[in-house]
């Protein structure tokens, strides 16, 4: 091997892309040898993503197949990494909900939540009921939308097109809704540390109830449309298969823990907001596949729009935010007529809040599994350590047990029954 | 001229309109969503905002089949290498929308991994503000798109004041393919 | 498919003690902390607030995951996490722990029990390296990964200790306080004119 050659595979190493490494020795062999891939080795590497149409963001899947059967499956992320658990630590505890509500950005109420409890954790703050409650409205208003769109996108990548558009539309009344209280559709930060930033609008109970009953529909018309739809049930019957305690041992969370037959649920098992003062079920089946998970989702729109129901008739009244000056700004009134509410209203938005030292992890169940927030202080206005446990970024390790075996058509379905946000995924 | 002999109607025009009007009716974006946007990318081609009435509803997951690449969200590091590969595939001409605040400026995220600004790696046509930019911001951007491509040069990209004057530089130092007939210099015109 | 009796007996517990332990007193009153405490005597309980949280040794943070797993019933390891205190004003003390500029942080789940609790341990900068939990929790490659990634913490017997977030030909390690922020300065670039 002369030196030519030598410079030409480290710059073919270097052009390979992250995270390949099983590839890369392969191909540095073929480089030395100048020959075709090596005789004994039959299989075939193939690379989905990260720009790929039925991998939900940019998410990259390196394939090894053998003919259609998948052998291996590795995912490579990293390509939506925006260093948000950075930012974080260079941002106020009142501005960090504008940070993490962008990282799983189909479901950013539980993103919010779950900062703002642990922030309210290591303030020792007590929230407001009806705030507990409002929460817990957006919440399950939020995992309706977030369902629906895995609706349409599942629809989408395994051909019942029109799925795509009856998704968005039911979809699109809940973020109506959403931007009637939060005045944004999505990246909210509606959720804030000490409650939430303002009441509900007048006249959102009739709206509400409205939408609920147009989701119900909708979810009847995707039963008739797909439940037992012989294309659909090929396509996903029996379709990446996990057992549980693999999906234990993966760390997986969410509606791949529960379709392998076991109910687990922080919202039932380690209720936080109000769960326990509303009534639901919880949705769980027990063979683990592709199917399974699309119930599983299906259903628990249902169970949402259950609770949003009982969210409605028994909403407290009283504030929507803890009333300590020292946490939530003073009404804008106010700030006109005391010089006092403007210090506060300048302090607050300026530097921030003070939280004393300490460390805690707050999880709550967002619709992708257990989102968990470990937050550490260090006594100043902004967090020492923001860590986001991203539900997707563990249930992604589940795709590979899943996709082995399979055929090479079948990972489109696996991928998308994973259902990964990659924003929360690579933060 | 020896149109007696033409047995249906025609209209006369100029070669350069049909060309534009053709163009415009029928830009296929590709399927680049990034992030948060792409979701408002999708929802501008979902049922209520209905890309189609504009000709752009087919989203083709090919670069190669596609004129318009709409940049929804935030562009790593890691990724900018993509984009621009996905960029260099599409075919002449092409148009790019950088959708949201992170692919035109980094938005909020002014840090290690974030790529300020997508019109670093490719040229920008329209800027569509917002985090993340509602459908209606989104069909605005492309209507203003459009609207350039109506009164725009058929065979010339136009240099001047297209991004914000931008210099193209391949990441790896390798001079970057110029296709034929075309221009990226920001003086050219 | 896993049957039903295996599933039951799974939750056969459930109703057993408060998920959070109280706040403790002299004595540790949590008992899986008490349980830690006993088999491995250097271990620091700490209550934080109300959640159970044991400071132990880098050198036994395997040992304890397998105590976790083997004999307290901890099916997951929800996350694996540092944190770096470089620059920190001032940091939560507690007594019996000697501080180092990083800790690893372990937050463990166990679904029979219904409860969770933390493992914490100090990691020096000089020599940033705990021992891997891949082969009790395989849940935890992507977790290590990612912090082998953003701080430069390895962990001895991962099989696959690469970067995943960054690009592979990255330098540094991006989330450590003392690694530039890699600010690009705000400039406003002239607006082009009419044409």
């Amino acid at each position: 091997m002369n030196d030519a050659t030598q410079v030409e595979a480290a710059r073919l190493e270097r052009q390979t892309d992250e995270g390949a490494q099983e590839l890369r020795r392969v191909e540095r062999e073929v480089v030395v040898t100048g020959g075709l891939w090596p005789d004994e080795d039959e299989t075939t590497i193939v690379n989905m993503g990260p720009q790929h149409p039925s991998t939900h963001g940019v998410l990259r899947v390196m394939l090894e197949l053998e003919g259609e059967t998948v052998l291996q499956l590795k995912p490579v992320i990293g390509y939506l990494h925006t260093g948000m658990e950075k930012t974080g630590e260079e941002l106020t505890y009142v501005q960090g909900a504008t940070n993490v509500t962008r990282m799983d950005y189909l479901s950013p109420l539980s993103n919010e939540l779950v900062w703002s409890m642990a922030v309210e954790r290591l303030l020792d703050v007590d929230v407001p009921p009806r705030a507990v409650w409002m929460r817990m409205l957006l919440v399950e208003l939020n995992r309706m939308a977030s369902h629906l769109l895995f609706q349409a996108t599942n629809g989408m990548d395994i051909g019942a097109l029109s799925m795509m558009i009856y998704g968005w539309r039911e979809r699109e009344e809940v973020l109506r809704l959403i931007e009637t209280v939060t005045g944004l559709r999505m990246n909210n930060n509606f959720i804030r540390p000490g409650g939430v930033a303002a009441d509900l609008p007048d006249g959102f109970d009739h709206d509400v109830l409205a939408v609920c009953d147009l989701v119900e529909k909708g979810v009847s018309d995707y039963e008739s449309l797909l439940n037992q739809n012989p294309i659909w049930i090929e396509r996903m019957v029996g379709v990446g298969t996990i057992s549980r305690e693999q999906a234990i041992a993966l760390g997986a969370s969410g509606p791949i823990l529960r379709s392998t037959g076991f109910e687990w649920d922080l919202r039932r098992a380690q209720p936080y907001l109000a769960y326990d003062d509303v009534e639901f079920d919880v949705i769980y089946t027990q063979n683990g596949d592709c199917y399974d998970r699309f119930l599983i989702r299906l259903y628990e729109i249902l169970e949402s729009v259950k609770i949003v129901r009982q969210c409605v008739a028994k909403m407290p009244g009283g504030d929507y935010r803890v009333q300590d000056r020292k946490v939530t700004p003073p009404p804008r009134a106010r700030i006109d007529e005391s010089m006092e509410a403007l210090i506060h209203h300048f302090k607050l938005f300026t530097e921030g809040f003070k939280v004393p030292a300490g460390e805690t992890y707050v999880a709550v169940e967002s619709p992708r599994g257990e989102i968990g927030c470990y937050l550490v202080s260090d006594g100043t206005g902004k967090p020492a350590r923001m860590h986001i446990r991203g539900p997707s970024f563990y249930n992604l390790q589940t795709m590979a047990p899943m996709a082995e075996g399979s055929m090479i058509a079948d990972t489109v379905a696996i991928i998308s029954s994973v259902d990964p946000v990659m924003g929360e995924v690579d933060r | 001229m020896g149109m007696e002999q033409v047995s249906h109607n025609f209209l006369t025009g100029r070669l350069e309109d049909l060309v534009r009007w053709a163009r415009r009716n029928s830009m296929w974006p590709a399927t680049f969503g990034l992030a948060c946007c792409a979701m408002e990318m999708m929802a501008t081609g979902g049922a209520h905002y209905d890309q189609a009435r504009f000709g752009m509803e087919v989203f083709r997951a090919s670069p190669r089949q596609a004129d318009l690449m709409v940049v929804a969200g935030r562009v790593s590091q890691k990724m900018a290498p993509v984009l621009r590969q996905v960029y260099d595939q599409m075919v002449e001409p092409k148009w790019v929308i950088s959708m949201g605040v992170c692919a035109s400026s980094g938005g909020m995220f002014n840090n290690y991994a974030l790529v300020q600004g997508v019109d670093q790696i490719v040229p920008v046509d329209v800027y569509v503000p917002g985090c993340p930019p509602g459908p209606e911001t989104l069909l605005h951007g492309i209507l203003t798109l459009h609207e350039q491509v109506r009164s725009g040069e058929i065979l010339q990209r136009r240099g001047e004041g297209r991004g914000a004057g931008i210099q193209i530089a391949q990441l790896d130092g390798q001079p970057v393919a110029q296709p034929t007939g075309v221009t990226l210099s920001p003086t050219a015109r | 498919m896993p049957d039903d009796t295996a599933r039951e007996a799974i939750h056969e517990d459930d109703a057993s003690p408060d998920p959070i332990g109280e706040p403790a007193g002299p004595t540790i009153g949590d008992e899986v902390a008490a349980a830690v405490v006993e088999r491995f005597p250097d271990a620091v309980f700490h209550d934080s607030h109300g959640q159970a949280v044991v400071y132990v040794n880098a050198g036994i943070w395997h040992d304890v995951a397998a105590f976790l797993r083997d004999e307290q019933q901890f099916t997951q390891c929800i996350d694996v996490t540092v944190v770096d205190h470089l620059r920190d004003e001032t940091r939560l003390a507690v007594e019996g722990v000697a501080p180092e500029r990083f800790e690893v942080v372990a937050n463990y789940l166990s679904h029979p029990r219904n409860r969770r609790f933390r493992v914490i341990a100090q990691v020096s900068v000089n020599e940033p390296t705990v021992a891997s939990l891949v082969d009790l929790y395989p849940g935890v490659d992507f977790a290590e990964r990612e912090v082998f990634d953003l701080f430069g913490i390895r962990f001895d017997g991962h099989p696959d200790l690469t970067r995943i977030l960054m690009p592979d030909d990255w330098d540094g390690y991006p989330l450590r306080k003392d690694d530039a922020p890699a600010r690009v300065p705000v400039t406003f670039k002239g607006s082009p004119g009419p044409r």
